[in-house]
C-alpha cells in the first residue's frame, strides 16, 4: 500500500537532514508503528507524506498503491487516499467544522470522479459518526477545532478520518496531551476503521497508545532512519527500557 | 494662498455643473447647504480625512464615464420579499418599482414631496449639518443642495418586509446625486436594502433618526461593477434604547468612500456598522467613520474587513468620541484587511477620543496574509488551493457579515460572496 524506498529530506531553508534514507512498506491491513526519541524525524516523515511545504525531498520515493505520492499536490494525495491525523489539529476561525467536512468529503469525490453526496446522507453519516466517538452538535457546529480541548480536537481528527474514509492512514503522535479515558476513546475510533483494506502507519513516542490501538509491526527510528524493526514485544521493550539500550545495540 | 484659489475654482466649477431644484420645503435647506460647501470648498488630497484616498475624480466637474456592467446573476436580495423602489442614473423608475405603499411605513419621493409643513423640513440637511463637525464632509453638503431625488420614509409601525431601494446604472456618463430621510417614531422598526451600481458616478446621502426605542437595519450592496466611483454617507442619530445595524458589501469598485457618522444621544442606544469588501486590481475603497457617544450606557461596534488582491487598496478611517458624561460607554472597533499578494495595500486610521472617565473602548487594525497552517490544514483533507483559499477569504469576512441580524439576509450575502469568490478563482 504504501511504499516509502531510501527517502532523504532536508529542510529548505536551512541545510539541514532530517532524514537519511528511509525504507518503509506497510500493507493493506496492516498497522505499523514508528517509534523513537524527540528528533528523530517521525512527525517529519508525515509532513513529507501529506506535501507540507517547507521539506526538500533530495533523494527516494514514496508512492502510495504505486501512485508517486511526492509528484502530488497535498489535496492530490488526500483524494489519492491518504490521511494524516494531525499532531496539532489547526482550528480555522470562521469555518464551520460541519462545513469543512461536508466540503472536503465532496472535493475528494470530485476529484475520484464520484458524485457529491447529498446532503441528508451526509448529515445521517456525520451524525452516526459524531455520537460513536462522543462528538456533540455544538461541536459540529462549531469552527473547525476552535475552542476544543486537546481531546476533542483529537476526536476530531478521527472523526474526519472516518468521514473520509481513506486507504492509508497516518496518525503523527495521536496520544500527544490526553487522558487515558480520552486515548480510549480515540483508539476505539481508529479500531472501528481497521480492515482489510486499509493501513495504518501509528506515530507515536510512548508505547501506552500501542495498548490500544495493536500493531502488527513496530519500527524504532532514530537520526532519521529506521534502526530496528520487530513485533509488538519491540515496543514493549522501549517501555522497560527506553530508547538507549536499542541505540546502543544498533551502534 | 495659490491654493485656496484653486480649490474656490476647483468648488465653483463643480457647483456651475449642477442646479438646484427650486421651491418648496426643501429651498433653505439646499440654500444653506451651498453656503456650507462654499465655506468648505471640495475636499482635496492634504485635507486631513483624504489623506489616503485622492478626492480628483470625486471632486472634479465632470465625472469619469463608466461602462455599463452586466453581471447576469439573479438581481440581488432576490430571494426576499420586498417593496422595490427603482432608480435608473438618479432617475425614478415608476415601471420598474413596486406601489409605494406599506402598512407601518409612509414613502414618498423627495422631488415630489411639495406640501409646505412636511415632516422630512426639519431633518433635510440637519443631521448632514451635524456631522460636519469637527470633520467637514464637503461632498454631503453639495448632495444636500443639489440632490434631485430621493426617498422620504416615515416609519410609524413596523413593516411587514424591508423595502429596498435598486440603483440602476444606464448611461456611461450619468453623475447621479440622490438624496434619502428615514424617520423611525418611538417603537418603529424596519430594514432597508440598497443596491445596484446606480451611476458613473454616484453622491448619496442618508439621514436617519431613529427616535426612542425604534430600531434600524441597513444591508447595502455595492458591486460587482468595476469603474464605479461613489461617495456615500450615512447620518444618524440614535435616541434612547434604540438601535441602528448597518452593513455594507462591497466588491469591486474604482472609486468608493463610505461615510458614517452616527450620533447616540439617547441612553442605552446602540450602534452596530459593519463592512465586508473584496477588491481586486482596480479598487479604491475608503470607509470613514465617526462614532459620537453623547449619552450614557450606549454601545457602538465597527467591524470592517477587506480582501485585497492584484493592488487593490483599503482604506479605514474610524473614530469613537466619546463625550464628557458618557459614562459607561461601551465602545468597540476592529479592522483587518486580507493581502492575497504583495501588491495590495491597507491603510487605517483608528482613533479614540474620550472625555468620560468610566468607559470600555477598544480598537484594533491588523493586516495579513492568508493563515498558511491553515491552507495545508484543509488542503490535507482534499480540499484544492483555490477552494481553500476561498473558504478561508469567506470565514475572514464572517465576522462582519454576522453584525446582520436577519439570518435571510446573511445567507443571502455569504451566498453571493461565496459565488463570487468561486467565479473569480475558478
Amino acid at each position: 500500500m504504501l511504499s516509502i524506498k531510501n527517502l532523504h529530506v532536508e529542510l529548505e531553508d536551512e541545510d539541514k537532514k532530517i532524514l537519511k534514507g528511509v525504507d518503509l512498506e506497510v500493507e493493506a491491513g496492516k498497522v505499523h508503528a514508528i517509534m523513537g526519541p524527540n528528533g528523530s524525524g517521525k512527525s517529519t516523515l508525515s509532513y513529507v507524506l501529506s506535501g507540507k511545504d517547507g521539506y526538500e525531498v533530495t533523494d527516494g520515493s514514496a508512492t502510495l498503491e504505486g501512485n508517486d505520492l511526492l509528484d502530488l499536490e497535498p489535496e492530490e494525495r488526500a483524494a489519492a487516499g491518504l490521511f494524516l491525523a494531525f499532531q496539532y489539529p489547526v482550528e480555522i476561525p470562521g469555518v464551520g467544522n460541519m462545513t469543512f467536512l461536508r466540503t472536503a468529503v465532496n472535493a475528494q469525490r470530485k476529484a475520484r470522479g464520484e458524485e457529491e453526496m447529498s446532503a441528508a446522507d451526509f448529515l445521517k453519516e456525520i451524525r452516526a459518526k459524531a455520537k460513536d466517538l462522543k462528538i456533540d452538535a455544538d461541536m459540529l457546529k462549531r469552527p473547525v477545532n476552535m475552542g476544543f480541548s486537546g481531546g476533542e480536537k483529537k476526536r476530531n481528527e478521527i472523526l474526519q478520518m472516518a468521514m473520509l474514509e481513506p486507504k492509508m492512514c497516518i496518525l503523527d503522535e495521536t496520544d500527544s496531551g490526553l487522558d487515558v479515558d480520552a486515548m480510549k476513546l480515540v483508539a476505539e475510533g481508529v479500531n472501528a476503521l481497521r480492515n482489510e483494506g486499509r493501513g495504518f502507519l501509528v506515530i507515536t513516542h510512548y508505547q501506552r497508545l500501542l495498548d490500544h490501538i495493536k500493531p502488527d509491526v513496530v519500527h524504532i527510528m532514530s537520526d532519521g532512519r529506521i534502526i530496528k524493526t520487530g513485533g509488538p514485544e519491540l515496543a514493549l521493550e522501549v517501555e522497560h527500557n527506553g530508547y538507549a539500550d536499542i541505540l546502543a545495540e544498533v551502534a | 494662498m495659490a491654493e485656496a484659489k484653486l480649490q474656490e475654482t476647483a468648488t465653483e466649477a463643480m457647483i456651475s455643473t449642477l442646479s438646484m431644484p427650486q421651491g418648496g420645503w426643501a429651498q433653505p435647506a439646499r440654500e444653506d447647504a451651498l453656503a456650507r460647501v462654499r465655506a468648505m470648498g471640495l475636499p482635496q488630497r492634504r485635507d486631513e480625512y483624504w489623506k489616503f484616498t485622492r478626492p480628483d475624480t470625486l471632486t472634479q466637474a465632470e465625472p469619469v464615464p463608466a461602462a455599463i456592467f452586466e453581471h447576469g446573476d439573479a438581481p440581488m436580495f432576490d430571494g426576499i420579499d420586498r417593496l422595490r423602489i427603482v432608480f435608473a442614473d438618479g432617475e425614478f423608475d415608476a415601471d420598474a418599482s413596486d406601489d409605494l405603499s406599506l402598512e407601518g411605513v409612509k414613502i414618498e419621493r423627495l422631488a415630489t414631496a411639495m406640501s409646505d409643513l412636511h415632516w422630512a423640513r426639519d431633518l433635510y440637511g440637519t443631521l448632514e449639518k451635524n456631522g460636519q463637525n469637527p470633520v467637514p464632509r464637503p461632498l454631503a453638503a453639495l448632495n444636500t443642495a443639489f440632490a434631485t431625488d430621493g426617498v422620504l420614509i416615515h416609519v410609524t409601525g413596523r413593516p411587514s418586509k424591508p423595502i429596498n431601494l435598486i440603483y440602476k446604472h444606464k448611461s456611461e456618463t450619468s453623475d447621479a446625486m440622490l438624496h434619502h430621510i428615514v424617520k423611525l417614531d418611538a417603537g418603529a422598526e424596519m430594514t432597508l436594502l440598497e443596491n445596484g451600481p446606480a451611476a458613473a458616478r454616484f453622491n448619496t446621502v442618508m439621514e436617519v433618526d431613529v427616535a426612542d426605542t425604534a430600531r434600524f437595519h441597513h444591508v447595502r450592496a455595492q458591486g460587482r461593477d468595476h469603474e464605479r466611483r461613489a461617495a456615500t454617507h450615512l447620518f444618524t442619530r440614535l435616541g434612547t434604547e434604540s438601535l441602528l445595524k448597518s452593513f455594507t458589501v462591497t466588491v469591486n469598485g474604482a472609486m468608493t468612500r463610505n461615510e458614517c457618522v452616527i450620533e447616540l444621544t439617547g441612553d442605552d442606544a446602540s450602534a452596530h456598522v459593519a463592512g465586508a469588501s473584496v477588491g481586486d486590481g482596480d479598487f479604491h475603497h475608503d470607509d470613514t467613520v465617526f462614532i459620537t457617544h453623547d449619552a450614557v450606557n450606549c454601545e457602538s461596534r465597527q467591524v470592517y474587513k477587506k480582501v485585497l488582491r492584484n493592488g487593490a487598496t483599503g482604506v479605514f478611517q474610524g473614530k469613537i468620541l466619546v463625550k464628557e458624561g458618557a459614562q459607561k460607554t461601551d465602545g468597540y472597533q476592529i479592522s483587518q484587511s486580507l493581502l492575497l499578494d504583495g501588491d495590495s495595500q491597507f491603510l487605517a486610521k483608528p482613533e479614540l477620543e474620550i472625555y468620560a472617565d468610566d468607559v470600555a473602548c477598544s480598537h484594533g487594525s491588523t493586516s495579513g496574509a492568508i493563515d498558511e497552517e491553515a491552507l495545508f490544514y484543509l488542503r490535507a483533507r482534499g480540499v484544492s488551493h483555490a477552494e481553500a483559499t476561498d473558504l478561508l477569504t469567506l470565514a475572514f469576512l464572517a465576522e462582519a457579515v454576522e453584525e446582520i441580524e436577519s439570518e435571510n439576509l446573511r445567507e443571502e450575502i455569504i451566498g453571493r460572496l461565496s459565488s463570487w469568490l468561486e467565479r473569480r478563482s475558478g
